[in-house]
């Protein structure tokens, strides 16, 4: 029992942070069909950038600016950049965030150096916000949900209560007619590609400061992002939203659990010793294939349902 | 052969709740040349789609040389000789007309996925292409990238497309729409002369390029067949006027 | 043009790529000649080896229009297949000479084309790329993970020295690698050649164009891509064997994602239009990563920039810049734009001076902090705390800044009146 309110709870916070970071992925592709491949690069930088501003003006005044300068440059680069590749079509798109990804790795490795940089949780987050049975629940990981709920709130309001969430939805199901109708959808477009990135960096904020801020804090979260969105279905908030939770739990609950195919055939009565063929598969653990779950995942689902959980395109 | 070449019972074809084909039935005799008219939305494109495996049916067989093609895909009914063209101009438009045309008869010829010849050396192949190239009067843009061709010039690569494979029944989808009136002509000759031997199906809104080519006419309003006759008996049907003014009427 | 047979098209001897073709060899033998010294002969290695890369990386992206973010998942486990074979023919278990290796990791490769291949061509477009992503992934994650097959993080070494020499050829020496990896690489680009004039090629290329018309007479888009991507995976495989030999040891790095990264990379910026493209972004590649890597840390820096801006302004790489240039040398307009080339080019080595003194300058002050300030660049000692180095990059982006805008608004210029004037020319 113990284990499983903790694992949920880390399950919970961690699908939060996921959903912080795809939530913008997700915008950004529902509505200009690009896949930000650099969107974990953005969340690198905001991590980044609040590390350097909070050593000038503290954490949390820097956990607001942090995501704002992200989301300036993310405009910036929409306008000199994506812009200019966006005649070329989709592909074309695709090559320009993931070099622009290469090119923020290395940003950062010049800029910071190529090891972790000591990005604390600050005095007010330390310790635990409760214990359950034995095992403490941190203050920051408390924080970390708080702040995605927020997030998640300020998001729906935007789009569903503002003329500019209206635009955003109509540009996002007719773009032309948007368009037609006097809308300035490259003006949109910008917008929505800033604030895509903005939200990637108040992820990083949070996910840098919580786990580790290091050059190769994008590396290891392109390929989940991916998952979650794809999961997700592409264009739905909500399904990128129940994706992040799926995976968090996913993964929070398989890290902890040694079952294996083995262990099953020995429960149902099929003895397994070294012997067996393919003994070294039978006996790998769920907790050793962990990191493997969600890109199986993403594969089994891009091939027998590939309009994701909620998601209504198929390509 | 006995069998018509191509033959529809019952087809139907529903997006949601909306029904655009309402079961038609059709034979088409070998080599017979048959025109499918109908006011806009009508589903003629629809129906064509059906025929050449586009979208799935939702109801009904479609036959062809007597046996069934419903529900194989595209290039499955392609194999089994039928060949279709688009009404918006659909070629490979980075690649030469030659290669467009070499490229359409590459599957009739055998070669399938083949990885170990060289093109150059396929003398058939070339041979086809080049002949289908010189029945659609391309011979003097042989190497020009087919998406810089003239509007003229890319129907009648489409139409090539379309017969180089050597189908024996092609569906033509509106061949002439948007042309003039001497490239209309041209396109009827092309049409007359590529249709040898071979069965036709061709939708199309030009009254006089109708009556010039079709030995029978199909007359399709709102997704079901109300005529489907020799040419004379057409022109004087009373449903088909009624159809024909009630809908450009207003 | 009634008695000229169409047949007189189809030149038996075309001269003008047998001349291409042997001058590459000929190339390929006297540059380890010329240039002796150990490092120059694993530089070209390390070009052979990634040229049969990415033209096999192009037969996906250019011929076929499959943009793959895990191609290195066949060269990878194609390098690792060959690594055991290598290590049995070692321990004499079983017959196998090391020049055939190659042709072990090409089949290798093949053969996870075919397994991964099948589910990854599927699709198209948007969706094959993620989908690539996900088996890289997860091929990325199963060999950190397992010891028996690679060999756990340290992965697998081996020796490629086995048997009795043959006419005094041990493969003991760089330079006899060399000629090896060269011949294969000879032998491959060759094949990928041909192959690109086959009916499956060709399909390959309509197939991107028009993935719907091609349906329609007659092919099966899935299975085109299929076939073309195991055919791809096989050279890939080839190229990863070619590793094996020259590097002695095989770790997970040759299935990351970096790896499937940086053939993207070298391919794209060769240029994905023209066979030879992927051949000269492999050596520009191979030259940063090799050459460059030795004199800067932000080396892939510089590259990334490089992909961007090719990305942005130069899509079709290298090899389509290299075209029009050929083509206004034929049509005899070269040296009216030539001048303003020059200036372009002399105005963007100041912009290219000021952005390597900037990074390199940061680079000392973050990461490089604990060995002081004072550095050197291109033969000045200088201290980049101060405040003189940073007034001179600045300066050198404004003056570069400003003449390379001049200079680019003239070649545009020029460029566009001697297209105006060709376009003249032929109506």
């Amino acid at each position: 029992m113990e284990f499983f309110v903790i694992s949920l709870l880390n399950g919970v916070s961690y699908g939060l942070l996921l959903f912080m970071l795809s939530s913008g992925l997700t915008l950004i592709f529902s509505l200009m069909g690009v896949l930000n491949f650099a969107h974990a690069a953005f969340y690198m930088m905001g991590a980044y950038a609040a590390y350097s501003l909070g050593l000038k003006i503290g954490f949390f005044p820097a956990l607001i600016l942090a995501p704002l300068v992200v989301g300036l440059l993310g405009a910036l680069v929409e306008r000199y950049g994506l812009r200019t590749v966006h005649p070329y079509g989709h592909v074309a798109e695709l090559l320009f965030t993931f070099g622009l990804a290469y090119l923020i790795d290395e940003i950062v490795k010049v800029g910071w150096g190529l090891t972790a940089v000591p990005f604390r949780v600050p005095a007010a987050l330390h310790g635990p916000l409760f214990t359950v049975y034995a095992t403490e629940f941190p203050k920051m990981r408390g924080f970390m949900m708080l702040v995605a709920l927020l997030m998640l709130l300020a998001v729906y309001l935007l789009v569903t209560r503002t003329r500019i969430g209206l635009v955003i939805q109509a540009a996002l199901t007719h773009p032309h007619m948007a368009e037609a109708l006097g809308h300035n959808v490259p003006r949109v477009f910008m917008l929505v590609f800033g604030g895509g990135t903005a939200l990637a960096g108040l992820a990083g904020v949070i996910g840098g400061v919580a786990f580790i801020t290091s050059p190769s804090m994008a590396d290891s979260l392109v390929p989940i992002m991916f998952v979650v969105v794809v999961v997700g279905g592409m264009v739905s908030l909500a399904g990128s939203f129940l994706a992040s939770l799926l995976i968090g739990l996913i993964q929070s609950f398989a890290i902890g659990l040694d079952w294996s195919l083995g262990g099953l055939l020995d429960a149902l009565g099929v003895a397994v010793n070294a012997h067996t063929p393919l003994y070294s598969l039978l006996k790998l653990q769920l907790s050793a294939v962990a990191p493997t779950l969600p890109y199986l995942l993403l594969v089994l689902m891009l091939i027998f349902r590939p309009k994701g959980l909620l998601g209504t395109r198929a390509d | 052969m006995n069998a018509h070449a191509l033959e529809l019972k019952a087809v139907s074809k529903s997006f949601g709740n909306t029904a655009i084909i309402r079961g038609v039935d059709l034979a088409i005799a070998q080599g017979e040349r048959h025109a499918l008219i109908g006011p806009n939305g009508a589903g003629k494109s629809t129906l064509f789609n059906l025929i050449s495996g586009r979208y799935p049916v939702s109801g009904g067989k479609i036959l062809l040389n007597g046996d069934s093609i419903t529900g194989l895909k595209p290039f499955e009914i392609n194999r089994k000789g039928l060949s279709r063209s688009f009404q918006i101009t659909n070629i490979f438009q980075r690649m030469s007309v030659f290669e467009n045309l070499r490229c359409a008869v590459l599957w009739s010829l055998g070669y399938k996925y083949s990885f170990w010849h060289q093109l150059k050396e396929l003398k058939d192949a070339n041979r086809s292409a080049e002949e289908v190239m010189e029945a659609i009067g391309l011979k003097g843009r042989r190497d020009t990238p087919a998406g810089v061709l003239s509007y003229a010039e890319q129907r009648a690569l489409e139409i090539g497309i379309t017969i180089a494979g050597g189908a024996g029944v092609i569906l033509l989808d509106e061949p002439t729409a948007g042309m003039s009136r001497t490239e209309t002509a041209d396109a009827v000759e092309l049409i007359r002369k590529v249709s040898q031997g071979k069965t036709l199906i061709m939708v199309e809104h030009d009254m006089g390029v109708i009556f010039d080519l079709a030995d029978r006419i199909s007359v399709l309003v709102y997704g079901e067949l109300i005529a489907s006759d020799k040419p004379e008996n057409i022109r004087g049907n009373q449903a088909v006027q009624e159809a024909y003014l009630g809908t450009e009427a207003h | 043009m009634a008695g000229v047979p169409s047949k007189l098209r189809y030149r038996p001897f075309n001269l003008g790529r047998w001349l291409t073709w042997g001058l590459t060899a000929l190339v390929m033998v006297v540059l380890p000649q010329i240039f002796t010294q150990g490092y120059a002969i694993t530089l070209m290695s390390q070009m052979g080896i990634m040229i049969v890369f990415a033209l096999s990386y192009n037969m996906l992206l250019g011929q076929g229009g499959m943009l793959s973010f895990g191609h290195a998942v066949y060269s990878g486990l194609g390098a690792y297949v060959a690594v055991h074979i290598l290590n049995l023919a070692g321990a004499g278990k079983i017959w196998m000479p090391l020049s055939l290796l190659p042709l072990v990791g090409g089949l290798g490769g093949a053969f996870f084309g075919v397994l991964f291949g099948y589910v990854t061509t599927k699709r198209a477009g948007t969706t094959f790329a993620m989908i690539t992503l996900g088996i890289a992934v997860l091929v990325d994650t199963w060999a950190t993970m397992s010891r028996a097959f690679f060999g756990g993080e340290q992965g697998v070494s081996t020796d490629r020295v086995i048997g009795k020499p043959f006419l005094g050829i041990t493969y003991g020496p760089g330079v006899q690698v060399y000629y090896l990896i060269a011949v294969w690489c000879l032998v491959s680009m060759a094949l990928m050649y041909a192959w690109s004039h086959t009916p499956l090629g060709r399909i390959a290329n309509a197939v991107r164009d028009n993935p719907e018309r091609a349906e329609f007479i007659g092919y099966d888009t899935q299975r085109v891509r299929w076939f073309t991507l195991i055919i791809s995976a096989f050279f890939a495989g080839i190229s990863g064997g070619l590793s094996t030999i020259n590097f002695e040891i095989v770790t997970p790095d040759v299935v990351s994602l970096s790896a499937s990264g940086g053939v993207l990379l070298a391919t794209f910026i060769g240029g994905i239009g023209f066979f030879f493209g992927p051949i000269l972004g492999a050596v520009v590649f191979s030259f940063f990563a090799v050459a460059l890597s030795n004199y800067t840390n932000a080396w892939q820096f510089y590259l990334g920039l490089f992909f961007v801006l090719m990305v942005m302004y130069a899509p079709g790489g290298i090899a389509s810049i290299i075209v029009m240039q050929l083509q206004l040398i034929a049509r005899k307009r070269f040296w009216r734009i030539a001048p303003h080339y020059l200036a372009a080019g002399a105005s963007g080595l100041v912009l290219l001076a000021a952005l390597i003194l900037t990074v390199e300058m940061t680079y000392q002050l973050s990461e490089n902090s604990a060995n002081g300030t004072v550095m050197n660049l291109f033969g000045v000692n200088f201290d980049c705390a101060k405040a003189l180095p940073w007034a001179v990059a600045v300066g050198l982006w404004i003056v570069g800044g400003i003449l390379f805008n001049l200079a680019r608004q003239r070649v545009a210029r020029v460029w566009g009146e001697i297209q105006t004037e060709l376009l003249q020319a032929r109506a």
